[in-house]
């Protein structure tokens, strides 16, 4: 059975669903502020090998890169109603590149299972 | 059978086994190339081709001004015929002599240097001007190869140590060192029907008029918007070339400031650039554009010009960053 990542169609896939996902996030009050002062090129790249990962593509993404890389985060606030809001844009961002149900609910489990780790618990 | 496809690195040649990546290769020959994901995602093991045809899946993930200049992933490269690879920015030091050497604005100097032999690059890219084996800046080229020499435009920093220099002591006959070329903030040809959006501060003129001109030596065909911005007047310059550049075809020049008048022609748009790029209609499934200069503004318009829906992709931006002092 092919990964959610080969049926959504690769790499080039994961571009276009970063692109839309990450363009909901900057628009969203609720988690805009966290990336004011990042290059937005990296973030790019940093957030497709994350989605990358929860649709279970080659990757090399661990628990402790995700505790690492929202740490100093953590200092500013962010907690688990920015995890709903990372979560809400991810399934939205995959219907709209019309990802079938079964695929979002399925990517939205994994991404839930990156939570403990985001908020270091 | 035919032979199998040669890999040249740093002098030696590797022999490729069947369906073997470059990155396999070297590493199978004991060549330290950094890597991660090894499928195509995370970009730790880019390199760049100096001879050679590349598969396509070597670079598709890749930005199409990085393609241009021959940057590929070794991990998912497997070529079909000999190839010479290089680690990334291998950046070779050149000499060259300085031509020219004029004031062309308040505070802007414009130093045109000899192409040292072999030298290749696309206007919009940058060099690092050497003083000494401590200091060093970069400055943007805005010419291309086909002008026969490299052009840069020096803004004398209150206190700069390399701007003053170049400004008060270099002179044409001088030799001047640098490292390079870098950058991937340039035009690439392959879709001229594409509107083009140009918006700098201060010196990021240089690269901006680079970009203008190769892409009207590419016979360009969409339409060209070319953003000046500065405080106020006196940091505008170039600007009689600009509008007879202007004057000749599909380009509109629009310096913008943020203190002056616009005298009902029309000729300066007063506001803060960010502003004023934003507020145009933008065709955002086609549009390229190029930022350049004061970093909190190019990170402003790009971060802008991305939520308004143009792809990162056609976004190509050189954030001028200042040198930080100890």
């Amino acid at each position: 059975m092919p990964s959610i990542y080969e049926q959504l169609g690769g790499e080039p896939a994961m571009q276009e669903l970063v692109e839309v996902f990450y363009r909901k996030m900057l628009s969203d009050e609720r988690v805009s502020r966290f990336f004011d002062d990042v290059d937005m090129d990296k973030q790019l790249a940093k957030q497709k090998a994350f989605l990358t990962m929860v649709a279970g593509g080659p990757n090399t993404y661990t628990g402790k890169d995700m505790r690492k890389a929202h740490e100093h985060l953590l200092e500013r606030g962010l907690n688990d109603t920015h995890v709903d809001v990372v979560i809400e844009h991810l399934a939205a961002s995959l219907a709209e590149l019309g990802a079938p149900a079964n695929i979002i609910e399925t990517v939205k489990t994994v991404a839930e299972g990156a939570r403990a780790d985001v908020l270091n618990r | 059978m035919s032979s199998s496809p040669i890999v040249s690195f740093e002098g030696r040649e590797i022999a490729l086994r069947d369906k073997e990546t470059v990155l396999e290769a070297l590493e199978r020959e004991g060549v330290p190339v950094m890597s991660s994901c090894r499928a195509g995602v995370c970009q730790s093991c880019l390199m760049q081709a100096t001879d050679g045809q590349l598969p396509p899946k070597a670079q598709q993930p890749l930005k199409e001004s990085l393609r241009a200049q021959g940057y590929f992933l070794a991990c998912v490269c497997v070529p079909e015929g000999n190839l010479s690879v290089a680690l990334p920015g291998a950046g070779l030091e050149h000499e060259a002599t300085v031509l020219e050497s004029e004031d062309i604005g308040a505070a802007v100097r414009r130093v045109r240097l000899t192409i040292p032999d072999g030298l290749d690059w696309f206007a919009g890219q940058y060099i690092t001007v050497i003083r000494d084996a401590l200091i060093a800046r970069s400055y943007s080229i805005a010419s291309g190869p086909s002008d026969g020499y490299l052009e840069l435009h020096v803004r004398r920093i209150p206190g700069g140590l390399v701007s003053n220099w170049l400004h008060d002591v270099v002179r044409p006959g001088d030799t001047l060192r640098f490292r390079g070329v870098f950058g991937d903030c340039f035009y690439t040809p392959g879709d001229e029907e594409a509107p083009l959006v140009l918006a700098g501060t201060g010196t990021g003129l240089a690269p901006l008029y680079g970009i203008i001109r190769e892409a009207l030596r590419h016979n360009h065909r969409g339409p060209i918007t070319l953003y000046h911005g500065a405080v106020d007047e006196s940091g505008l310059y170039l600007r009689t070339e600009l509008s007879a550049l202007a004057g000749e075809g599909h380009i509109d020049y629009r310096p913008c400031v943020i203190n002056g008048e616009d005298t009902g022609e029309g000729f300066l748009t007063i506001g803060l650039l960010d502003e004023v790029v934003l507020g145009a209609n933008l065709d955002l499934k086609r549009t390229r554009a190029y930022l350049c200069g004061d970093p909190a503004l190019v990170e402003k318009m790009r971060k802008k010009l991305f939520i308004k829906g143009l792809s990162s992709r056609r976004i190509f931006a050189d954030a001028f960053v200042p040198t930080a002092r100890p």
